[in-house]
């Protein structure tokens, strides 16, 4: 793959940074992440994860399992405050 | 991996990375620091960020005092970016009794040459933060040299700067027990093999309860879940962690431009629980639309939990341990172990080359659970 392919569109960040950050020793996606905030955009890492996943396992001869994916957490999807809050219905 | 060292510290959180710094910028560079899992995924990693100067007890504030100093030239010493930013800390006082002990706090806190003051809620409006409500609020307390860092970049940055001073750090190889004989430290034992040394500090976090038992030492730490969670970022618009004791609440607003904050639920029952739960999102969602409206539009990306190690006095244990020559704890942070990693760390690499520490600590040593204990009321 070309360095500079975009692989998180949400932030911006290129395979070539993915790269460098794995060769810099960051070897989980949880730490690659808070580096280079790729997967912490609007759709948190729903179109990256895999890919960055992907890549690390390559990088690191390791597997996808062990590689493993954060848990999903709530909210599912960005939701405002006031909605939350109970103060406003959803549009 | 080394099969011996001068010294082995359990955990790569923010205390084991920097104590690790420390003995090393002293000297003492045969160290090894072993982690689970990867750099800052314990309590340092889910933490908010938060250094407040503002404490009710003397020692508290001197500590916290010191660690700013040291924070301030941080980045410069260490060579790397930690978002650091002096942006202050804003403490909202909404009853009589919070009035009254705040009162008793800024006079301690001036006395030691803190710059703290105390604001109405027009002025906090005018001079802090526009967007905040006011409504029921009595007072506030500010001190504005109050600050935040980004603790994931300043746990990799005090590690890099351990390494390049000699320091070895393995990650993902948890410490299984801790070895002694005839009361004496003689190494750990990892899932990589068995490390021999003189000299264990143990700073795991809430871990540091059972892996203090493999060598007979009871610490009195229970684990307490703690919610946080981020909004997507905004254009920066205020610059202090704001909290209120009453609400158990703190906000701010990071660098890169999100909300992060969070609160403590009173009844939470002690456990390694960690998951995120639906009600702390929207009880926190209520909390800041009532403080903050102008966020009522803004989205929760995402939401997380992790470890408060809390000690019956909600301070931590540092020292070595009676019985144990060569045994050091650093843990029991129960909620402010980032804000004071700096100078705890200092101290304690002070007490680990047998050094009189710049500070008096002994207060922090296990052994004081032996009798009653004092409490600083401001805890969140
Ligand atoms: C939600 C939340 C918000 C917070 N907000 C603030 C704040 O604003 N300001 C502040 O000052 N503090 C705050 N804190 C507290 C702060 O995060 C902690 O006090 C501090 O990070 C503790 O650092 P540590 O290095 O002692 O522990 P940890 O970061 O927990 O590090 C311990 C490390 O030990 C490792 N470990 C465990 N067992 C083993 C083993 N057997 N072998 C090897 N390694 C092991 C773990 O993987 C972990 O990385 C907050 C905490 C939480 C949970
Ligand atoms: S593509 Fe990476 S966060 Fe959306």
């Amino acid at each position: 793959m070309k360095d500079d392919v975009v692989i998180c569109r949400c932030e911006d960040v290129t395979y070539g940074q993915i790269v460098q950050a794995i060769d810099e020793g960051l070897t989980t996606l949880e730490e690659i992440k808070r580096v280079l905030r790729c997967g912490m955009g609007p759709c948190q890492g729903r179109t990256c994860s895999r890919l960055i996943a992907r890549i690390i396992a390559e990088k690191t001869g390791r597997s996808m399992d062990e590689i493993g994916f954060p848990l999903d957490r709530p909210p599912v999807r960005p939701v405002e405050i006031g909605i939350l809050a109970g103060e406003r219905d959803e549009a | 991996m080394k099969r011996s060292a001068d010294c082995v510290i359990i955990g790569g959180g923010i205390i084991g990375t920097s104590v690790a710094y420390y003995l090393a910028k002293s000297g003492m560079t045969d160290v090894v620091v072993l982690e689970a899992d990867y750099l800052a995924s314990g309590g340092t990693g889910r933490c908010g960020g938060g250094i407040r100067q503002q404490w009710s007890t003397e020692p508290n504030a001197r500590l916290a005092m010191e660690s700013v100093r040291i924070f301030t030239t941080l980045e410069e010493e260490l060579g790397e970016d930690i978002e650091f930013l002096q942006g202050g800390y804003l403490v909202l006082a909404y009853t009589d009794e919070d009035v009254e002990q705040f009162e008793k706090n800024v006079a301690l806190q001036r006395g030691l040459g803190l710059d703290v003051e105390i604001l109405t809620p027009d002025e906090i409006r005018a001079r802090v933060v526009a967007q905040l409500n006011t409504e029921r609020v009595k007072m506030a307390t500010y001190c504005s040299k109050d600050a935040s860092a980004n603790p994931f970049l300043a746990t990799r940055a005090y590690a890099a700067a351990a390494k390049r001073l000699g320091v070895e750090v393995e990650l993902f190889t948890p410490v299984r027990r801790i070895l002694a004989e005839n009361g004496r430290i003689t190494g750990v034992e990892t899932d990589r093999g068995v490390i021999s040394t003189p000299r264990v500090i143990n700073a795991a976090g809430s871990h540091s309860v059972p892996l203090a038992e493999t060598v007979g030492v009871e610490l009195p730490i229970k684990p307490y879940r703690r919610e946080i969670l981020v909004t997507e970022p905004l254009e920066r618009f205020f610059d202090p962690m704001i909290i209120s004791f009453s609400f158990g609440v703190y906000f701010r607003q990071v660098q890169h431009g999100s909300i992060i904050g969070g609160f403590a639920y009173p009844d939470e029952q002690p456990g390694f629980n960690q998951t995120s739960s639906v009600d702390f999102l929207t009880t926190m969602s209520k909390k800041l639309a009532y403080l903050m409206p102008v966020l009522e539009d803004v989205k929760v990306v995402r939401q997380w939990a992790g470890l408060y190690d809390v000690t019956p006095d909600a301070q931590p244990i540092i020292g070595e341990t009676d019985g144990v020559d060569g045994f050091f704890q650093a843990s029991g942070f129960s909620g402010h172990g980032f804000m004071i990693a700096p100078m705890v760390s200092t101290l304690l690499s002070q007490i680990v080359l047998g050094e009189t520490p710049a500070l008096d600590v002994e207060r922090l040593n296990l052994r004081r659970f032996e009798g009653d204990i004092d409490l600083d009321h401001s805890v969140v």
